[in-house]
């Protein structure tokens, strides 16, 4: 019996590894290649940092790559605005408003990036504007502002209701009850749904492609319009190799601070602190 | 006007009505229009009239079964043993398998390809094949991820009285584990279906333009510049969308799942 | 009570949800230093009424003066009221001490300046750091919380939670404070503590406090005023002596205290019918009208067989630490008796109650009588939201309906009776409920139960809240959904017009 189990214990750790494994293998390569001077993937010309500064002196690929940055960062923030007042002010209507803000919000959810690409073109179309910045801008807005709104609301339910009337009691004005006693409450929330918008829109390829200006790359597009015909240009392994750097250090970073989020509320619970 | 805390929801009300509701009527609007602007059902007529149209339809539902199928099979058991406490404490583990989500997808799919084609396995004499290993590359974390908060949730007291009620491991995974995780199956299992049929990326990069997805068609059109063909093409999806959603809704009360990570 | 220096009045107010009325033609007075309570079951508008006195709803009609000014439309922040929530609603992300120092942040303070020129100004100006500091300080020790100004509020245990809810609100000094239920998440032993300290807080700090609860006892211990509400109405506004002792209706008597309540018959002066025997008592009401009796169970004497007024036998025995709760059966009505002396179960005795402590009381409900019923083109008739076959014959002797639908009368004429008014009677006995929703003519929740010695007496509302009263021996909960079955023969019509004008 004890044998049985030993032998199941292992065989779990074993799948897991290995679906591990055959799921990181394209970028592990990706990483290993990027540090040799080869035009080919699979072709190992010796250790050599080459690479990277190809990579900091392709001028085309950085400009796509601060384009991505700069894209993200500023739709993250104007989504984050615009769902958390939302999820806000929907969370102190009627229901009989609520109920159709919710389907609304849903809509961006569940619909396919292509169809809402398509339908803004259109939009853009009817309305005869030319594809600018403020064109993408509302792209990646549409594409995130919904999970802004759905990472608030769970944090606005969970919250005492009374909290918001304790400080009106206690006379503060509707404002500063709502910033200072109901924002600190749901920035949680807020801060996850930031978080959610700026990697929804890092990722994003179908609507920047379908609403950008023409002359404006960003890193997915860029890339895209190489390996269309050509494989990958060898110093966007380089980039890769950053970039899942970024991503690893990120997530782990997460992770322990969850944990430890964890711990120190346990902590808490048990005395003073 | 006096403040209240209900017009805080203005702005995002408005966008979400200018920029998805309103598109979203356009689509509807060109897809029962001619290139005239005369109301008509050519559009349709054209669809359902060409084997070509409803062959790719179907094609991309095949697609999508097969990878649905594939991501639960290799996520199920996956999330089965991450969510077991004698297999697995940490949640770093967890994070990694969901990490790939993180990494730009483009990157991803071109790498996918460049490796296949370097073992050898050709992306353009073994089109179909490179399409799904591309297909479930990009979908697995997606399917993990509902999966496993569902099985985190799932009271083991259940599953250790199906055992001492006398069913076999076998049975009770069954005619246990198996109803009981079905809300995160059903929710994982439309993580993956339809974003399937509408991905375009991914089967345009991996077969190269072999494989053509109901995302792929729609695309075409659009850059043909044929608004109205491309628009009842997305009303085909968009109905698609909604009857899936619908489905989900009969199966889970619980709808949520998906992005929530933090 | 006598209006002696009235902080806090509300005139006919009223708060309307939708159809239906929370706070119904409230009128209320408060003397200011007083200790008043709402009290009702659940959903009885006591809240509502201390959420309109606080600013949080707004009333739909009326008035609420403070100190003889309309505040009706002030926001709650410029009302100098505070209110200590039920869960007590504390600031998750502040410590103990920016909790209670909340409110003093939005005081305003006068002082005087004299310029150079002699003439003096009044100025505003903020509390300083160390008046905070004091008033913190005092209201901690008020509370007994001196320790724990830098604790996180999360770190608290239910009790120490409450005390900061109430020193954050007492801290800035209100007119009036309002308590919402504030003991109702604590345990029983916590809770009897607190009481006593509220009731010291408000003798010490002398501000008026309106305290809202559905706990009779937690009313009776702590109030100077009770007023008891049911329904979004005031059934009764007295001190708690007047109260237990002289409850105006079966509500009231049924909710303060445990009582027996039957249903009897004035027979003669002061003479009353019920548990089968008559009984002198000191209330004057019509000959031959029923009426409610309210006997409490300390009242009820037990004396040996044959020296009391009726013959009772004990039949269930319960020792509750200082006296005895015996029920005794008197023919099918039962008693409840609480006494220190010990009987045994099964003998017989014989039961007397003193006149002067039988309480007699007008009948809340005599029979259901809907007076906007109407017939339908069908010749159906309409009412409480249902639609009825019953017999229109009965409206006017010897009538009968011919097979077009006409009414004709013995005189000859023909009417159409179609939107005729008229008004439905129906007994309460002759009304049925049903747990299967499928059983009756229309379903409903039992929001009120009153039992009468041998059967209970309940009121069921239907969603268009029309209400049904009915006698049952069947014992239901309270917010149980059930279907009132009412045979359509037992359903009484009179004619509510002229029908002439209905004549064809």
């Amino acid at each position: 019996m004890v044998r049985w189990e030993r032998f199941k214990k292992i065989l779990a750790k074993t799948y897991i590894y290995l679906v591990l494994l055959l799921m990181y293998a394209p970028i592990l390569v990706l990483v290993v290649y990027s540090f040799t001077d080869s035009d080919q993937l699979g072709i190992w010309n010796g250790f050599s940092f080459k690479l990277y500064v190809d990579l900091f002196k392709n001028e085309s690929l950085m400009d796509a790559f601060g384009n991505t940055l700069l894209i993200a960062v500023v739709s993250g923030i104007v989504s984050t605005i615009l769902g958390t007042l939302g999820a806000i002010g929907v969370f102190y209507s009627e229901k009989r408003f609520r109920q159709p803000v919710e389907t609304m919000t849903q809509l961006p959810v569940v619909n396919a990036e292509i169809v809402m690409a398509l339908s803004l073109a259109i939009l853009f179309k009817v309305l005869n504007t030319r594809y600018s910045f403020l064109t993408l801008l509302v792209g990646h807005l549409v594409l995130t502002v919904a999970f802004v709104y759905l990472n608030v609301k769970p944090k606005l339910m969970q919250m005492d209701p009374f909290i918001y009337e304790a400080a009106l009691d206690l006379g503060a004005s509707p404002r500063y009850a709502l910033f200072k006693v109901v924002l600190p409450e749901i920035l949680p929330g807020i801060f996850s749904g930031f978080l959610i918008s700026l990697t929804l829109s890092l990722d994003d390829f179908v609507i920047t492609q379908y609403l950008k200006e023409p002359s404006f790359e960003t890193v997915s597009t860029y890339i895209q319009k190489i390996v269309a015909k050509h494989p990958i240009p060898p110093e966007v392994r380089a980039l890769s190799t950053i970039l899942f750097a970024i991503v690893l250090v990120f997530v782990l970073a997460i992770t322990f601070y969850n944990n430890n989020k964890a711990i120190k509320l346990l902590k808490a619970r048990r005395g003073r602190r | 006007m006096k403040f209240r805390r209900k017009y805080l929801s203005i702005p995002y009300v408005l966008f979400l009505v200018c920029f998805v509701v309103i598109p979203v009527l356009f689509i509807v609007y060109y897809a029962f229009t001619n290139k005239g602007g005369q109301l008509s059902i050519d559009n349709l007529i054209r669809f359902f009239s060409d084997k070509t149209n409803v062959d790719v339809l179907l094609i991309s539902f095949a697609y999508a079964i097969i990878n649905t199928f594939i991501c639960l099979l290799i996520g199920y058991p996956l999330a089965m043993v991450l969510a077991n406490r004698k297999y697995n404490k940490s949640s770093v583990l967890v994070m990694l398998f969901i990490m790939p989500m993180w990494i730009n997808f483009i990157i991803r799919t071109s790498a996918t390809r460049d490796v296949l084609n370097w073992i050898g396995i050709s992306t353009g004499a073994h089109s179909e094949l490179t399409t799904i290993i591309g297909l479930v590359y990009n979908y697995l974390p997606f399917v993990v991820l509902p999966l496993y908060t569902t099985m985190l949730k799932m009271d083991r007291s259940q599953i250790e009285a199906s055992l001492d009620l006398g069913a076999n491991p076998f049975h009770t995974f069954f005619k246990t584990i198996i109803p009981m995780t079905m809300p995160g199956i059903v929710s994982a299992a439309t993580m993956v279906f339809m974003p399937t049929l509408s991905s375009y990326v991914i089967s345009d990069i991996l077969s190269e333009y072999n494989v053509v997805l109901f995302g792929s068609y729609i695309d075409l059109y659009f850059n043909q510049a044929d608004w109205n063909f491309g628009s009842f093409m997305a009303l085909i999806m968009l109905l698609l969308i909604g009857l899936s959603v619908f489905i989900t809704r009969k199966f889970s009360k619980d709808d949520r799942g998906g992005r929530s990570i933090w | 009570m006598a209006k002696k220096d009235v902080i806090l009045e509300l005139i006919n107010v009223n708060k309307k949800y939708e159809d239906s009325y929370a706070v119904e033609n409230f009128n209320l007075y408060v003397n200011k230093g007083e200790f008043i309570t709402f009290l009702g079951p659940s959903g009885c508008g006591k809240t509502t009424t201390l959420r309109m006195i606080a600013g949080f709803e707004k009333p739909t009609s009326g008035q609420i003066l403070l100190n003889g000014k309309d505040i009706g439309s002030l926001p709650p922040y410029k009302r100098p009221l505070n209110t200590v929530f039920q869960r007590y609603a504390l600031f998750p992300h502040l410590d103990v001490y920016d909790n209670i120092a909340f409110g003093l942040k939005f005081k305003k303070v006068a002082y005087e300046v004299t310029k150079k020129d002699g003439t003096k100004v009044t100025k505003y100006r903020k509390f300083t750091r160390e008046e905070v500091d004091a008033k913190v300080t005092k209201a901690l020790k008020i509370v007994d919380l001196e320790a724990f100004e830098s604790r996180d509020v999360s770190t608290l245990s239910g009790g120490q939670q409450q005390r900061v809810a109430i020193a954050r609100a007492i801290v800035n000094e209100p007119e009036i404070l309002l308590l919402d239920e504030p003991l109702g998440a604590l345990d029983l032993k916590m809770r009897k503590e607190m009481q006593l300290e509220l009731k010291e807080m408000h003798r010490k700090l002398g501000i008026t406090f309106i305290y809202v609860t559905h706990d009779q006892e937690e009313a009776l211990t702590m109030s100077d005023m009770i007023v008891v509400m049911e329904d979004g109405q005031i059934q009764q506004i007295g001190t708690p002596l007047d109260i237990y002792n002289e409850p105006k209706n079966a509500f009231v008597a049924d909710f303060i205290g445990e009582s027996n309540i039957y249903v009897g018959t004035m027979i003669g002066n002061k003479k009353v019918r019920f548990l089968g025997t008559t009984w002198e008592c000191i209330d004057d009401f019509p000959v031959n009208q029923k009426v409610d009796v309210v006997v409490r169970p300390e009242d009820v004497i037990i004396k040996p067989l044959g020296e009391g007024a009726v013959k009772a036998k004990i039949v269930n025995k319960i020792f509750k630490g200082i006296h005895y709760q015996f029920t005794a059966m008197v023919g099918n009505n039962e008693v409840l008796i609480q006494t220190t002396a010990d009987h045994e179960v099964n003998t017989e005795v014989s039961l007397s109650i003193e006149p002067d402590l039988i309480q007699i009381m007008n009948r809340a409900y005599d029979a259901n009588i809907y007076q906007d019923a109407y017939i339908n083109k069908n010749n159906k008739v309409v009412f409480a939201g249902a639609t009825w076959d019953c017999d229109i014959t009965q409206l006017v002797n010897g009538s009968s309906v011919d097979e077009k639908g006409y009414f004709s009368t013995p005189d000859g004429k023909k009417y159409d009776l179609t939107d005729l008014d008229v008004i439905a009677t129906i007994d309460m006995k002759d009304i049925e409920i049903s747990d299967d929703l499928e059983d009756g003519n229309i379903t409903g929740q039992i929001i009120q139960m009153v039992w009468k010695g041998d059967h209970y007496q309940v009121i069921v509302r239907t969603e268009e809240e029309e209400d049904f009263v009915v006698d049952t021996e069947w014992t239901w909960n309270e917010l149980d959904t059930v279907s009132v079955k009412i045979p359509e023969s037992k359903i009484k019509l009179t004619l509510k017009e002229d029908i002439s004008k209905y004549e064809i």
